[in-house]
């Protein structure tokens, strides 16, 4: 008798401690995720772009969910030097094909993947874009080349609607 | 504490310190014994205080004008400047007075460093005083961040993005620190929301940063433990109080200077023009006091490694009392630690301006350079410094140097026997 009594106590203990500590987590969960991003902020997902005042060689800036997209009508000189390097020069292997479904228009997020600045278009020893905060190179499809950043720029999801717009997200 | 019992002489008083011994604590604080070689290195604690006050009272003041709101925060802050009654010199106090805290906390945090003052007993004060440290910081960052300038929208999207590189669950974090997709409204309302919830936790910190240095009582600049009350103490009022005032009056020429000759010289000018999500700044910096620990951040080539070595380069202030394997405290008596300190001093303020040149070329060299000094310094120098370092002898007490080993040693001896 003696010898069961802790043990009923020592259970009653455990179990008394879980159950609070299930209690106090589901009390917290609800103030640590109003944080998070709402309903009405993953909404507002999608935006369409009219492109067709486009030119060869110039790029077009849109803002999609609060951080702008570069769309960029490549030249047939940019999609060459593209296509042209070699997987084992990249610090994130991606080829261009599976980075631009029309090899003319290159979208892409246009944030560094180092810290979240946007890269200066045209810039660079990539002739791709810069970025002016810590120094990352990134070539004519958007891929990190040289400096802190760890990816390649993020190719966000879209298609073409019809000739002249791109459905970004 | 002190252990005589303290009894009120009013009855009135007698009654209510009876039920809250609330003037026993006073008088604690008045009698409490100090070591009477204190310099000027030793005011900063009061001036911190001092700090800290000054930026809740302008804090909130301020809170009654601004809207934090993507939309309104900036021109609020522009209608603080322009419209409200003394507004430009309640904001221009509480921006420069951000910078006057850091340079105060520096200051106090060297002259630690100098005299041993986190080694024991007072390994606790050292390790609340690091976490004030960090408060600090991120009260700074955030308080930043609520003008909705430019550097204020930069400056917390490469911050918050330093969560990113936690591997799996980094992107999950950032976009829970934003609230969204990018830095928008929810992040500056929550910004705004912990930036006036911070001072006040530092206000507790600092109490218990004081209770626990009220246990042991003060270091001192010749680093020995001292008894308490004695010859080698002067009771904190009028004594203290008095040093600590006159210091405090030096700082605040300092702090008027900024406020009224200067205000925008530690700014940025880029913090003027309103938050733009589209374009970064050209050359983004953070305000001076993080310059180091950017550099450090910089200097490393890869995402993760360069934000764990910089939260490592906070961290480790922590671990000192353990990384500095000396038995003796002040550097007065430590000749090769003395010049390690000077060393780090300069390679800390060399950091500080790397953190504000281009990352690039030279400039990244030299920072490479005084990163890995940096460490070099707590991790190997610090601990073996303890064991090789022949160090000089130590006072018995604090008069000891100033009558003891002098042509006058025999008076000295006499005047001691004399007054027993």
């Amino acid at each position: 008798m003696s010898d069961k009594k802790p043990e009923r106590r020592e259970f009653l203990f455990t179990a008394s401690y879980v159950v609070g500590a299930v209690g106090v987590a589901a009390a917290v969960w609800p103030l640590v995720d109003q944080m998070n991003p709402d309903a009405s902020v993953k909404a507002l997902a999608s935006t369409e772009v009219d492109i067709s005042s486009v030119k060869p060689g110039n790029t077009i800036t849109v803002l999609w969910r609060g951080k702008p997209v570069f769309i960029r009508r490549r030249t047939q000189d940019e999609i060459t030097e593209a296509k042209s390097v070699k997987m084992e020069d990249l610090k994130h292997p991606e080829k261009d094909e599976d980075r631009a479904k029309d090899p003319e228009w290159l979208v892409m997020v246009g944030v560094c993947t180092h810290l979240g600045c946007v890269p200066l278009n045209d810039k660079g020893d990539y002739n791709g874009w810069f970025c002016p905060c810590h120094g990352s190179h990134y070539d004519t499809s958007g891929r990190i080349r040289k400096g802190p950043a760890p990816l390649n720029m993020e190719i966000p999801k879209y298609e073409f609607v019809d000739a002249g717009k791109i459905k970004i997200g | 504490m002190s252990d005589h019992e303290y009894t009120p002489k009013s009855k009135v008083g007698k009654w209510f310190n009876d039920r809250l011994p609330i003037l026993t604590l006073a008088n604690h604080l008045t009698d409490y014994p100090t070591p009477k070689n204190l310099n000027y290195w030793w005011t900063f604690g009061g001036i911190l205080t001092f700090c800290l006050i000054t930026q809740i009272i302008t804090g909130l003041t301020l809170a009654m004008h601004y809207i934090a709101h993507a939309d309104m925060a900036f021109e609020s802050v522009e209608q603080i400047m322009r419209d409200v009654n003394y507004g430009w010199l309640i904001r221009y106090i509480h921006a420069n007075g951000a910078s006057m805290f850091f340079l105060a906390v520096y200051i106090h945090i060297f002259r630690s460093l100098f005299y041993g003052s986190y080694k024991s007993p007072r390994e606790i004060i050292w390790i609340i005083g690091i976490i004030i440290y960090l408060l600090m910081m991120a009260a700074a960052f955030m308080g930043y961040v609520l003008p909705w300038g430019q550097m204020s929208f930069w400056g917390a999207t490469v911050i918050t993005n330093l969560f990113s590189a936690i591997p799996l669950v980094g992107e999950g974090i950032v976009a829970w620190l934003w609230g969204g997709y990018s830095v928008d409204n929810p992040t500056l309302t929550r910004f705004f929301t912990l930036h006036y919830l911070i001072p006040f936790l530092i206000l507790g910190l600092v109490v218990l940063h004081i209770w626990a240095l009220h246990v042991p009582g003060n270091n001192n600049p010749v680093g020995i433990d001292i008894k308490k009350p004695s010859k080698d103490t002067v009771p904190f009022h009028p004594y203290i109080v008095i040093k600590d005032g006159f210091a405090l009056l030096m700082f605040m020429i300092v702090f008027a200077f900024f406020v009224f000759y200067a205000p925008n010289i530690l700014g940025h000018a880029d913090n003027y023009i309103e938050a733009n999500p589209m374009v970064t700044p050209a050359h983004i910096v953070p305000e001076w006091y993080l310059l180091p620990f950017y550099a450090i951040l910089r200097s490393i080539p890869d995402k993760l490694l360069g934000v764990l070595a910089m939260l490592f380069a906070i961290i480790i202030l922590a671990l000192l009392p353990w990384l500095d394997t000396s038995k003796i405290r002040s550097a007065v008596f430590r000749p090769l630690y003395k010049q390690f300190y000077w060393i780090l001093l300069a390679d800390v303020l060399i950091l500080g301006y790397m953190g504000a040149m281009p990352a690039e070329g030279l400039y990244l060299l030299i920072a490479r350079i005084a990163t890995s000094y940096y460490f070099l310094h707590f991790l190997v120098i610090l601990p073996v410094l303890g064991f090789k370092e022949k160090t000089l002898p130590v006072p018995l007490s604090i008069t000891d140097p100033v009558l003891g080993g002098s042509p006058n040693l025999a008076i000295a001896k006499n005047k001691e026997s004399f007054e027993k």
